[in-house]
């Protein structure tokens, strides 16, 4: 009997970890402010971006502050395969990042390890 | 707290239970205290070393994200309450699993931390070759600045041995100059007044004046730090894989943990503790970070690597492009030939051809021209003034020497004797350019020139042939000067009499067929650069150049393009390498950890399983760092 319990808690649980990681879920998008002629968008780091997608307006200087809160070392580097950026982020400081606009397109960023990725609009 | 904390913590309480362990069946010695001393040495690594791995992992999970930290989390915190559960009632415990996984995972990422500053240390080396501070002309007299205060035109003094602060050009005095850290070429140039000098690179004999000409982020040093921080960084497509299957990584190790729980126990009828013991395993082995790692850091080691030879390799997508190369293209002027006409020979009375050519020919631009000029100067023979001076479009120049009239450029209709004609073969089939030289009816002598293929040249293109590629040139000469430079290095296919803005349309038509590598040296070969599947272009350094080749070779030496492909090769290689045993590695890893194969006696315990998946991305990386020992031939000499 409490093995039929256990194998019912355990499927559910498979189901909940399937509908959790793969299911389809509302991620973080944020526009930038432009104040005066320059964008910025703060980007927290914790178990992820917040936010994931950051929109940005062409031909605007912009800057990206990241800030880490999260211990791990996989979100110790934040890289822009595009733009030849790799910013090392120390624990709970702001790193400000600037991102040339001039070319609008879509571009990713991730952490060092390829493990966690944000999207970058440039329009 | 830094990792590097956390560990030492964490192995300085795990200590005691290791030696328990080690102890226990050889001498029966246990731990005073028991299982209380083991709580209570695993609650303090679980609170002090382990909570970031659960703060991390909650963190993500609310984003619906998992990561390495998950892995860890979870495997460590099942471990750890199990046992307090096992603990309350009288049951065996293994809290030394929570201390022994959290231990060795920190050790991994305590060394992997360490190997990854160094895959990424060839940026900081750039950085450090920079000047700090220059002797520059202001108000009149020379002071020390800071290098970030130079701005163009500064007139700027160089002591011997000092560093040239920025890219510049000498307006007085001469010095041989060290620019091995720049260009990877080790034998000291010479310059002088009007010769340019590279910012980083060392003066070596005497003292020289130079106006600063780009600074900043303009130098060269910048351009090149630029490029490789890209290339450093850039995505390589055979990554894509790898992104797909990070995504879903985390949480199919997490459900196939449960499906073995529950195998385990529910179909296997093993205990409780017994079948946790297999999951906690299955978790803690899985490593995604050791796919994640595999390209990342054999392309930084690998382009780093090249930076430091002066080859720089653009991005992740030229490296895996290299691999599959069947054909390489060179252009001829100034890649395979030295790119300046000198003269080779001269027939008949030699000072006299010599100066009635140079006088006839000085103010012409013509490549040709130049080279008669310079034979002259060389020869130290004086020029004569020139009289009733004409062009004949085609055909050469006509005009009157000390007072009789003589002609430079084709035969025309002059009358030539068989002894010159036979010269003249000759000459041609040495792959000479003949320039005849005449009074009013016959010819008196004759010039030839020749744009002379670089030393290294037929080493090069040997070496490429060594490694299986068939060589093609391309090069607007005529076929028998073409035929006669191709034999001397030793190229299988000649394309002559090819237009400049031919050039891709040529490269775009061997590429039907085949994989094409085009070498240039990028001053008008920036359509057949991007054309080609890998453009190289050479020497020039030029913006142009490096806008369009995938791979920039900063030196002008042919054998730089075997070094560069042999170097892309061995990085691809190396990433696919990595990519192979960090899957093989998860893929034999998993299936033994969730004990399919107990019944033949293979098992893994979860401390095992810890180390093996701490040493599994620590060795990826140490993979990459080997990039850094592998031959790279021809050796730089």
């Amino acid at each position: 009997m409490i093995k039929i319990m256990v194998l019912i808690v355990g499927l559910a649980l498979i189901t909940f970890i399937a509908w959790w990681f793969f299911g389809k879920h509302a991620t973080a998008s944020e526009a930038s402010e432009v104040v005066g002629n320059h964008q910025t968008v703060a980007v927290e780091v914790n178990g992820g971006y917040a936010p994931e997608t950051v929109e940005l307006t062409a031909g605007v200087p912009a800057t990206l502050n990241f800030t880490r809160r999260d211990a791990s070392g996989c979100l110790d580097h934040v890289v822009f395969n595009d733009f030849g950026i790799n910013q090392a982020l120390p624990k709970d400081q702001t790193e400000a990042i600037d991102i040339d606009t001039s070319k609008p397109g879509t571009y990713q960023w991730a952490c060092g390890m390829d493990m966690f990725h944000g999207k970058l609009i440039i329009k | 707290m830094t990792i590097t904390r956390r560990f030492w913590i964490s192995l300085a309480l795990s200590f005691p239970m290791l030696l328990q362990m080690g102890l226990m069946p050889l001498t029966g010695w246990m731990l005073p205290g028991g299982d209380w001393t083991a709580l209570t040495l695993t609650t303090i690594i679980m609170v002090i070393s382990a909570r970031p791995f659960l703060q991390s992992a909650i963190a993500s999970f609310k984003k619906h994200h998992s990561n390495m930290d998950t892995l860890v989390a979870i495997g460590t915190t099942t471990a750890y309450g199990f046992s307090i559960y096992a603990m309350a009632n009288q049951q065996p415990v293994f809290f030394e699993t929570a201390a022994f996984v959290t231990t060795f995972i920190l050790l991994g990422q305590v060394l992997e931390t360490k190997m990854r500053r160094g895959a990424s240390s060839a940026i900081e080396k750039l950085l450090g070759l920079q000047a700090k501070q220059a002797n520059v002309l202001r108000n009149g007299h020379f002071q020390l600045l800071p290098v970030a205060d130079i701005v163009v035109g500064d007139t700027i003094k160089v002591k011997p041995g000092a560093k040239i602060a920025v890219d510049g050009i000498v307006v007085k005095g001469s010095s041989s100059i060290d620019e091995s850290m720049v260009t990877g070429e080790s034998i000291p140039v010479e310059k002088h007044a009007g010769d340019y000098v590279i910012g980083a690179t060392i003066n070596g004999s005497s003292t020289l004046e130079y106006q600063a000409h780009r600074v900043g982020n303009d130098t060269m040093l910048a351009q090149i730090v630029e490029l490789v921080k890209r290339a450093q960084n850039s995505h390589a497509p055979i990554q894509n894989l790898t992104d797909r299957v990070a995504d879903i990584f985390v949480p199919v190790v997490l459900i196939l943990a449960i499906l073995t729980f529950l195998i385990w126990y529910v179909f296997l009828g093993v205990s409780v503790a017994h079948a946790l013991v297999f999951a906690v395993s299955v978790v803690v082995i899985a490593c995604p970070c050791a796919l994640g790692l595999a390209t990342p850091t054999a392309l930084m080691v690998g382009t780093g690597r090249g930076a430091k030879m002066g080859i720089l390799i653009k991005n992740g997508e030229v490296l895996e492009a290299v691999d599959g190369i069947e054909t390489v293209v060179f252009d001829k002027t100034g890649t395979i030939t030295e790119g300046t006409p000198r003269v080779v020979q001269v027939v008949g009375n030699k000072s006299k051809v010599i100066q009635i050519a140079a006088s006839l020919e000085a103010d012409s631009e013509h490549p040709l021209a130049s080279a008669i000029g310079k034979e002259a100067a060389d020869r130290s023979i004086a020029l004569l003034p020139v009289q009733n001076f004409r062009t004949q479009s085609g055909v050469g120049v006509t005009g009157q020497v000390s007072g009789a009239a003589f002609s430079v450029g084709k035969i025309g209709d002059l009358k030539i004797s068989s002894a010159f004609q036979v010269n003249a073969k000759a000459m041609q089939a040495d792959a000479q350019t003949v320039v005849y030289v005449g009074n009013q009816e016959r010819v008196i002598g004759l010039i030839g020139i020749q744009d002379a293929p670089k030393p290294t040249s037929q080493a090069a293109i040997a070496d490429l042939r060594a490694q299986g590629l068939k060589t093609v040139m391309l090069t607007g000469d005529n076929q028998q000067v073409a035929d006669a430079i191709a034999s001397q290095v030793g190229i299988d296919t000649v394309i002559a009499n090819v237009l400049p803005d031919q050039k891709a349309d040529y490269v775009s038509r061997i590429q039907r067929s085949q994989r094409v590598v085009f070498v240039g040296d990028g001053i008008n070969d920036a359509p057949a650069l991007s054309t080609a599947t890998v453009g190289i272009a050479m020497g020039s350094g030029t913006d142009i150049a490096i806008e369009a080749g995938g791979i920039v070779l900063m030196r002008n030496d042919l054998r730089d393009v075997s070094r560069a492909l042999t170097l892309s090769r061995k990085t691809f290689r190396r990433i696919k390498l990595n990519l192979f045993w960090a899957f093989v590695y998860n893929v034999v890893g998993i299936p033994v950890a969730a004990g399919l194969f107990y019944f033949i006696g293979l098992t893994l315990s979860p401390e095992i399983a810890g180390l093996a998946m701490a040493l599994s991305s620590v060795s990826v990386v140490a993979s990459s760092l080997l990039l850094n020992s592998t031959k790279i031939t021809p050796a730089l000499g």
